[in-house]
């Protein structure tokens, strides 16, 4: 089992209601699930707290069976550096580097930089024009592209996608959304995708709906 | 209208409040090390006036006699029998105390501090014990002196006055005058003074006191520093201000949308503002009198010590420092703030309000350009300007010149770190302190300038003591120097003398002009004391050997200067005699010119001049007993008598004092930098975030993110100061090589003085550190859903 979730339960302190209330399921190794909901169902706040992001108040969330709860800091940190990867809705690439240098941070943050496989993968995402420029030099869809290839290249266990094409247009959405379901299939990881989208959530193995903080 | 604009202008500032307060802050403090300075020097200055008010300094002629002598009463008696209408004065120190002694019947109006008009008494002040008036600090500082005491809070600081019968007995100088003052009225048919003593000299009234001349320097040595951490000051306000405008674009933008008009926009902004400087001008005034009651014992020791001038200890609230520091403080704030308001009143309405990014890099070209200028004037004045206001000039475009060329140096060593950093973590971390680079550029400036003013005024006071007591080591190689008040005296002290020491070394001197120039002839023995410890600027070969065979004179740099008076070119020194000049001699503090011939040369031009001061090589342990002997025995005063060791433990003691100003000064002026550091780290601290949590979402934790920022601002910090000492040392080169020769005539060699800037590199990069430390602090606790709520907001 890649991914165990019980119980799950989550409050923000600013606010008096709870954003999860119970959350449960299981990922296996290489599976994609699509996840569903509506604004403030607490989609993203799930896919923060199976990041390592962000903590949960209650329930266990276990990665290859050990619970990231019981994790501290520096845990976690090292989980986001080499386990899983996050790709989100703004890209997040950081304004400071080239594209080459961002494509290979976090492989090289997780010491699992592989020459062959990054430009194996630059050539995928027909990137091999842009690796000298800085990300504000690229077009939406293009430093989607970066983002993907900067989670895949350390080949993490399982990718986490916060709405990856929701600033995108339609026709470049089905290209970006494409190439990153056929390169995590490729290197095995599993993939959890929040969207809105029921398009391409049907386009996913399996999906889960999330409403007011429960799974249904 | 103006109600609902102010609200929503004033609402930006309660939303702000950390910005507000580093605009008032750094207002404030720039403000308050200005009006300190401008305390302190108003303090002096009014003290000088008082001196100078005291014995008419400023405005009435004199009569004195040569060399320091004194004037016989009887000379006094026949210049009034006549007819010239003169007034005593017999002045010296007792007890510390400055005493003088005025005829009240003779004293022209206005002198004194209307002795007779506040509570004196002419019968009680001329008769019996007398009176003295003085400050009542000064009257408890003096021994019993039989004389009744009159508080008089106008009188000079450090100055008692009495009639001059008390003052002559107090003194122990009975039947002699210092000086005499003469009245603007004279009566025409009077004999000429060369009839009745030809041996006295008439003066002309000075332009202004004569301390207030000679502490002209010092003075502004400290203005300068209080202009400099001013500038510091400003570039916070200006970094403030062009945030807060940056992030009202938005805002004006919809008031003007909503049909606000421009120009009451403006004007509401430009109140806004003038009422903030006007707050934080008041508090900085009132911050200023506090850093000027610090410093001022320090300064008056130094001033005192070095000059002779004696400075209050107690602060006046003056209206002249409160509207000066007002006056600087609005003129600031409109200077930081008109390219703001220039920007926003260019704004076209339906322009992006976007928020450009704050010193956003496009404007690192022009900064770049702007700096190569301004350096390049520098350049340019130091070849071929000319005067002190070329050598202000050029001081003006090197600071402001190197402080802009920062950004782009910056840049350039941080982009040469990530050429060479291996690792992600490594390359991220030169990469994005590059991308901090323009966010933090005002406060880096500022920190550079206090950097370089530091090396700069430390290089320049260190020099300065190294060359003045190096060459108070040649001047005073004498152990002991003893002046007579005439001949008969001059006499009997080599009389004395002659068997207990090993050489007398007689000082022939009279006043006469060179190159129309006021200057003062001097005879010296040849003998090995000269020879063995003067040093020379520039000189022929065998120079002593020449002088003492009458070939040639000497002179000192600033008769050098001022008359062009090179090696070979001719001076006359006497009618119809001309001399090569054979050397040029630093003469560090005078301000009058000096050519130096052999004494036997000068007896031959001058027979009637007589040595009335002697220099006496003798060796050091017997210097207490023939003082002892010459006082007894001759009945010598103190001020008569000078004892090389004491003047040069003297003149280290005053040093000392004025390092410690010179040190609190620079404290005060790196604090204020530090203080820019800051509130630019935590301003943008949060503009930051978008920035971090990417970084931290990909596996670093906030913790080292933490320690990486610390780091960041101790290798900026570091940075700035391996440029600020260039930048330091060339500041140091323009005080002593064209303002210094400019204003006084003579240049000081510079010396360098690893260990300081050492010591100064040390504490600009704690500075850095304590201020990098809150920001980093706060960042290693920020709640991960702050991070988060990055993510969250670009939604």
């Amino acid at each position: 089992m890649l991914l165990r979730l019980r119980d799950v339960t989550k409050t923000y302190p600013a606010s008096e209601t709870p954003v999860l209330r119970g959350v449960s399921f299981d990922v296996v190794a290489g599976e994609m699930l699509a996840l569903t909901g509506e604004s403030g169902s607490g989609k993203s706040t799930l896919l923060h707290l199976i990041g390592g992001l962000d903590t949960a108040d209650g329930g266990v969330v276990a990665l290859n069976g050990h619970d990231l709860t019981t994790l501290d800091d520096a845990g976690r940190a090292a989980l986001r550096r080499g386990t899983v990867g996050v790709i989100f809705q703004q890209f997040n690439l950081i304004p400071a580097l080239t594209v080459a240098a961002n494509i290979t941070f976090q492989a090289r943050l997780a010491g699992r930089y592989d020459p062959a496989f990054a430009e194996a993968m630059v050539q995928r995402l027909g990137l091999g024009d842009h690796l000298r420029k800085y990300p504000e030099q690229l077009s939406g869809g293009q430093q989607q592209r970066v983002a993907i290839a900067r989670t895949l290249a350390p080949r993490p266990q399982l990718v986490l996608a916060d709405e990856p094409t929701g600033n995108l247009d339609e026709a470049t959405a089905d290209t970006v959304f494409a190439l990153m379901c056929d390169l995590v299939a490729e290197t095995g990881a599993g993939l959890i995708l929040v969207t809105h989208s029921e398009r391409l959530a049907a386009r996913l193995g399996r999906r889960l709906h999330l409403r007011a903080g429960l799974l249904s | 209208m103006t109600a609902a604009i102010l609200s929503a202008l004033l609402g930006h500032w309660r939303r702000n409040p950390l910005q507000l307060f580093t605009l008032l802050a750094g207002l404030a403090l720039g403000t308050a090390l200005w009006s300190g300075v401008q305390a302190i020097n108003a303090e002096a200055r009014a003290s000088y006036d008082a001196a100078a008010a005291t014995l008419g300094e400023g405005s009435l002629m004199q009569i004195t006699a040569p060399q320091g002598a004194r004037i016989p009463q009887a000379t006094y008696i026949a210049l009034r029998r006549a007819g010239w209408n003169v007034s005593p004065v017999v002045e010296g120190d007792l007890a510390t105390v400055r005493l003088i002694g005025l005829e009240p019947l003779t004293a022209p109006k206005g002198i004194g501090p209307g002795l007779m008009a506040k509570g004196g008494d002419l019968g009680a002040f001329v008769l019996g014990g007398g009176q003295i008036f003085g400050r009542a600090e000064t009257l408890a500082r003096l021994p019993a002196t039989g004389a009744a005491q009159v508080i008089a809070a106008d009188t000079a600081p450090n100055t008692a006055i009495t009639d001059i019968g008390v003052a002559q007995r107090l003194l122990g100088r009975a039947g002699l005058i210092d000086r005499l003052l003469v009245a603007p009225e004279q009566p025409l048919n009077r004999k000429p003074l060369t009839e009745i003593a030809p041996d006295l000299v008439i003066e002309g009234p000075q332009q202004g006191s004569a301390v207030a001349r000679l502490t002209d320097s010092f003075h502004l040595n400290l203005t300068a520093f209080g202009l400099l951490s001013f500038v510091v000051g400003l570039f916070i306000v200006h970094g403030a201000i062009g945030l807060a405008f940056e992030q009202r674009r938005v805002m004006v933008r919809t008031l003007r949308a909503l049909g606000v008009p421009l120009r009451q926009l403006i004007a509401l902004m430009v109140g806004e503002l003038a009422a903030m400087a006007l707050i934080a001008g008041m508090v900085g005034v009132a911050l200023g009198y506090g850093v000027a009651a610090a410093l001022l014992p320090d300064v008056a020791a130094t001033l005192r010590g070095l000059y002779g001038a004696d400075v209050s200890g107690q602060l006046a609230i003056r209206p002249a420092v409160w509207l000066s520091g007002l006056l600087v403080a609005m003129g600031g704030t409109a200077v930081a703030a008109a390219g703001a308001l220039w920007s926003l009143a260019q704004m076209p309405l339906l322009a992006s309000a976007q928020s450009q990014a704050w010193g956003a890099a496009r404007q690192g070209r022009g900064l770049a350009v702007a700096s190569v200028g301004l350096l390049a004037i520098a350049a340019a004045i130091a070849v071929w300007g000319q005067g002190l206001l070329a050598g202000f000039a050029m001081l003006g475009a090197l600071l402001i010149g190197g402080a802009l060329a920062l950004p782009t140096l910056l840049r350039l060593v941080l982009r040469l770190g990530q050429a060479y950093a291996r690792g992600p973590v490594a390359q991220w971390f030169w990469a994005d302190t590059q991308a901090q680079v323009p966010g933090l550029a005002l406060a880096l400036m500022a920190l550079l300038l206090a950097m370089a003013a530091n090396v700069g005024v430390s290089t320049m006071v260190s020099s300065f003591r190294l060359t003045f007591t190096g060459f108070l080591d040649q001047r005073l190689a004498s152990e002991l120097y003893v002046r007579a008040t005439d001949a008969a005296q001059a006499q009997a002290i080599t009389g004395m003398v002659q068997d207990r020491v090993d050489a007398v070394l007689p000082i022939l001197t009279l006043d006469f002009t060179v190159a129309g120039l006021p200057a003062q002839l001097y005879g010296a023995r040849d003998h090995a004391t000269y020879r063995d410890n003067w040093r020379f600027l520039r000189a022929v070969p065998g120079v002593w050997d020449a002088l003492a065979q009458g070939e040639g004179v000497l002179v000192n740099e600033q008769l050098y200067r001022r008359a062009d008076l090179d090696l070979g070119a001719e001076v006359v020194v006497a009618p119809g005699v001309s001399l090569p000049v054979l050397g040029i001699y630093g003469d560090y503090g005078n301000p009058v010119g000096q050519v130096i011939v052999t004494a036997t040369l000068f007896h031959r031009l001058y027979p009637d001049v007589v040595a009335l001061r002697f220099g006496l090589r003798l060796d050091r342990s017997g210097v207490a007993a023939l003082t002892a002997r010459l006082r007894d025995g001759l009945g010598l005063g103190d001020s008569a008598l000078i004892d090389q060791a004491a003047i040069k433990a003297l003149s280290l003691a005053v040093f000392d004092r004025t390092f410690v100003v010179t040190a609190a000064l620079n404290i005060l002026t790196l604090a204020v930098a530090g203080f820019a550091i800051l509130m630019s780290l935590l301003t943008l601290a949060a503009m930051r975030l978008p920035q971090l949590a990417p970084v931290w979402a990909l596996g670093l934790t906030r913790r080292r993110l933490a320690v990486l920022d610390l780091l960041r601002a101790v290798l900026l910090a570091a940075l700035t100061g391996a440029l600020a000492l260039p930048l330091g040392l060339a500041l140091a080169w323009a005080l002593l090589a064209v303002v210094n020769v400019a204003a006084f005539g003579w240049r000081l060699p510079m010396y360098l003085f690893p260990l300081d800037y050492l010591r100064l590199g040390g504490l600009a990069l704690l500075a850095a550190a304590l201020a990098a430390l809150w920001p980093a602090w706060r960042l290693a606790r920020l709640p991960p859903a702050q991070l988060l709520g990055v993510f969250r907001h670009e939604r």
